[in-house]
């Protein structure tokens, strides 16, 4: 069976991994899915680290983002984890804690530079405990290619039929693919479409928090009216947008043949790389239906850190963590990686433009998380994966956004209590 | 000395070896994966629920939905494989035992490259080849004009699963044609000579006489077909991921299992609910090579040369 074969892999790793560890200094692992920040841990924030702790050791080891909960979980049950847990937001790490794999971070020295609200990812849900140190938030928009814009005449849309118009101006001239996103890989579709869009329209954290407590359905007007805007979106993605991956969506906007990308903050750093020189980047938050409407952006807790239960280097690692908590690392980590914002309480200068115009929208308009994030998605069916699939086929037109959401509705009425009614 | 023979020592001691490896990382495992099927787990610990979660698996809508679709998927798969990768095998196998043929093993080794490349790879390289954006189809139909022939073949609900599957049957169709092959090599030379005095060649003669000594083998590779088919999972999840896009039109049982088992993205992964379907998926086989063992190997005529 595939599985034992797999338990077996983790677990020879696991003999490995502690093989490695007989050095004299204690040395701390960093579990994570962020593959891509490789370099900025290695060159950046562990040698910052060390320098203060010379006694300390610090090695980043990222597995690839589809897999990282899958086999964290297994790692975590075969004892082969690291020290340090990068957390997800909510209830894949909340799960964790409540079995007892993350360690109680409340009394951590530093956890005080937080608000609730930045802790709430990682608290359980009476807020009493906390269980991660928040690292960043990822704000969702639209990034769009300057030069394409100056050369089509275009302006920054504010309204949604600005919005339409652009598109179909970009459309008709036929040198840019209006918009670069496809619907293979899925998570697109949902994360930087459904949840991009859609905090508009519900309302952010008003329509978000009446989901969770029933008052709202998924059937509801806010909730289908996002699924139909996407419907709209398909004439203007590229040719086969259908087998386009998440890669190929970036290429197509980083080598200048998109001119919008509906985008996370998180592309901010890797796309400044690729486009070097090229042209210029801008970007502006999901428009709203009339101009002067008050604006919703999604501001995601995303990404945080805790102490593997199970860890013989609690102390080494707390340190650790507590580091992880002061002002000097927000200030190296928002700044090495611009796009994702620092949940501290002290404002952090940013220098990339496009990460200060990304974190302005914080003042103009209300944040709120993805929806699917708290509590909703701790069944079966898993609504966000669902959500995942739901809008591909809402933008693939196979399926009308009426349909998607009574799926959606009925998927989440049939574990969820508050919604059963 | 007319008395007991000596224990053959011997045979237990050549037999450990393949036992003890086989019993520890098949035969446990398995028994290992049929128990946990018959529990719950739950903070509170594991309680044994019998067939609560076969019924769950056959009973709730949603699962019940989930699980034969992955089955009819993985059936088409099979198909694809049956109708395909087999006799095209053969074919195979039959043009390179001509014996007027030139650099054949080159053609055997060329055919052959495929199936022992890593699935991720030729996952990835098909993935790029099939690309709307990068791809060589794209361009290569182009070249001939025909261009408006191509659609997004990894992306669309109807086309994603025998896409894959022809892909798969790319990757291995090495398999039958290297046994078929062998197969055909050792029809003995005095046969042939006897077919040719009563004046079958050519086609008539493959299908006359070399089919029906082959037959056996044939019967061989369907079960290895079937086998290895409904055990599939590392290309549609190097291909599609775990979701098994578009739409779960790609889903087949091993990635179903993968899902439920180690859980996906925000979805926690429930081990006994994985293990139900892993079991499911050990009956299935189990089912299909019993019916071949009794229903159609038995029945096979075999020549003694």
């Amino acid at each position: 069976m595939r599985h034992t074969a797999l338990t077996g892999l983790l677990l020879a790793s696991s003999v490995l991994g502690s093989a490695s560890l007989a050095a004299a200094e204690t040395t701390l692992t960093i579990e994570s899915w962020r593959n891509d920040d490789l370099s900025i841990w290695q060159d950046k924030l562990i040698p910052a680290f060390e320098k203060q702790h010379p006694d300390i050791k610090v090695v980043f080891s990222p597995s690839a983002p589809p897999e990282y909960n899958a086999a964290l979980n297994a790692k975590l049950d075969a004892g082969s984890a690291g020290d340090l847990i990068t957390c997800r937001p909510f209830d894949a790490s909340l799960e964790l804690f409540n079995k007892g794999k993350l360690a109680d971070l409340t009394s951590l020295p530093g956890m005080e530079n937080f608000s609730d609200v930045a802790k709430a990812a990682w608290s359980t849900d009476d807020g009493s405990k906390t269980f991660c140190v928040p690292m960043a938030s990822v704000i969702h928009g639209f990034i769009y290619n300057k030069a394409a814009f100056e050369e089509l005449g275009l302006k920054v849309p504010t309204t949604r039929e600005e919005f339409f118009a652009v598109l179909d101006k970009i459309k008709e001239d036929g040198n840019y693919i209006p918009m670069a996103m496809g619907t293979k890989d899925l998570w697109e579709a949902a994360t930087m479409g459904y949840q991009n869009i859609g905090p508009n329209y519900w309302k952010g954290e008003e329509g978000r928090k009446a989901l969770i407590a029933g008052e709202q359905k998924l059937t509801d007007e806010p909730w289908v009216a996002p699924f139909e805007e996407l419907a709209k979106w398909k004439p203007y993605l590229g040719d086969g947008f259908e087998a386009q991956s998440y890669p190929d969506s970036q290429n197509l906007f980083t080598l200048g043949r998109a001119a919008i990308y509906p985008a996370g903050s998180w592309e901010i750093a890797p796309f400044r790389a690729q486009i070097g020189d090229s042209f210029e980047m801008g970007a502006f938050p999901p428009p709203v239906e009339k101009a002067g409407d008050k604006c919703y952006i999604s501001d995601h807790t995303d990404i945080g850190m805790g102490l593997n239960a199970a860890s013989k280097n609690a102390d080494a690692a707390k340190t650790f963590l507590t580091w992880v908590a002061s002002p000097e690392f927000a200030n190296i980590y928002a700044n090495a990686l611009p796009g994702f914002f620092s949940l501290a309480k002290t404002p952090v200068e940013m220098e990339d433009p496009l990460a200060q115009e990304f974190v302005s929208w914080r003042d103009k308009c209300a944040s709120t998380i993805r929806s699917t994030y708290q509590i909703l998605s701790r069944g079966t069916p898993n609504l966000e994966n669902e959500t995942w699939v739901k809008s591909a086929n809402v933008i693939n037109g196979t399926e009308t956004p009426q349909q998607a959401a009574e799926e959606l509705q009925k998927g989440l009425a049939s574990w969820y209590e508050p919604q059963k009614k | 000395m007319a008395g007991k023979k000596p224990i053959r020592w011997h045979i237990a001691v050549f037999l450990a070896p393949a036992v003890l490896i086989y019993t520890a990382i098949m035969i446990l495992p398995l028994f290992g994966t049929l128990e946990l099927s018959l529990f719950h787990s739950s903070p509170d610990g594991r309680t044994f629920v019998g067939l609560d979660n076969f019924r769950t698996l056959f009973g709730d809508p949603r699962w019940a939905a989930s699980f034969w679709n992955a089955l009819a998927n993985n059936t088409w798969f099979f198909i694809i494989h049956m109708l395909v990768q087999n006799p095209v095998g053969i074919l195979l196998a039959a043009l390179l035992s001509h014996p007027k043929l030139r650099f054949r093993a080159f053609y055997r080794t060329a055919i052959f490259v495929p199936t022992i490349l890593s699935f991720v790879i030729v996952g990835f390289v098909w993935k790029l080849i099939l690309s709307p954006l990068w791809g060589v189809a794209p361009s290569l139909l182009d070249l001939f004009g025909l261009k408006a022939l191509f659609s997004p073949w990894l992306g669309k609900e109807e086309y994603a699963l025998t896409a894959l599957g022809l892909v798969s049957v790319w990757q291995f169709v090495g398999i039958p044609m290297m046994l078929i092959y062998a197969a055909l090599l050792s029809i003995p030379d005095e046969i042939i000579e006897a077919a040719e005095i009563d004046g079958i060649t050519g086609v008539a003669q493959f299908w006359k006489i070399k089919l029906r000594l082959i037959l056996p083998s044939i019967g061989i590779i369907s079960i290895l077909t079937f086998v290895g088919n409904f055990n599939a999972f590392d290309l549609i999840y190097s291909a599609q991921g775990a979701l098994a896009g578009p739409n779960f039109s790609t889903d087949i049982l091993g990635t179903f299992l993968y899902r439920t088992f180690f859980g996906f993205q925000l979805q926690i992964g429930d081990p006994n609910m994985g293990a139900t379907i892993a079991s499911m998926m050990f009956f299935i086989i189990l089912v299909g090579v019993c019916l071949y063992l009794f229903a159609i190997q038995r029945r096979l005529r075999r020549y003694q040369f």
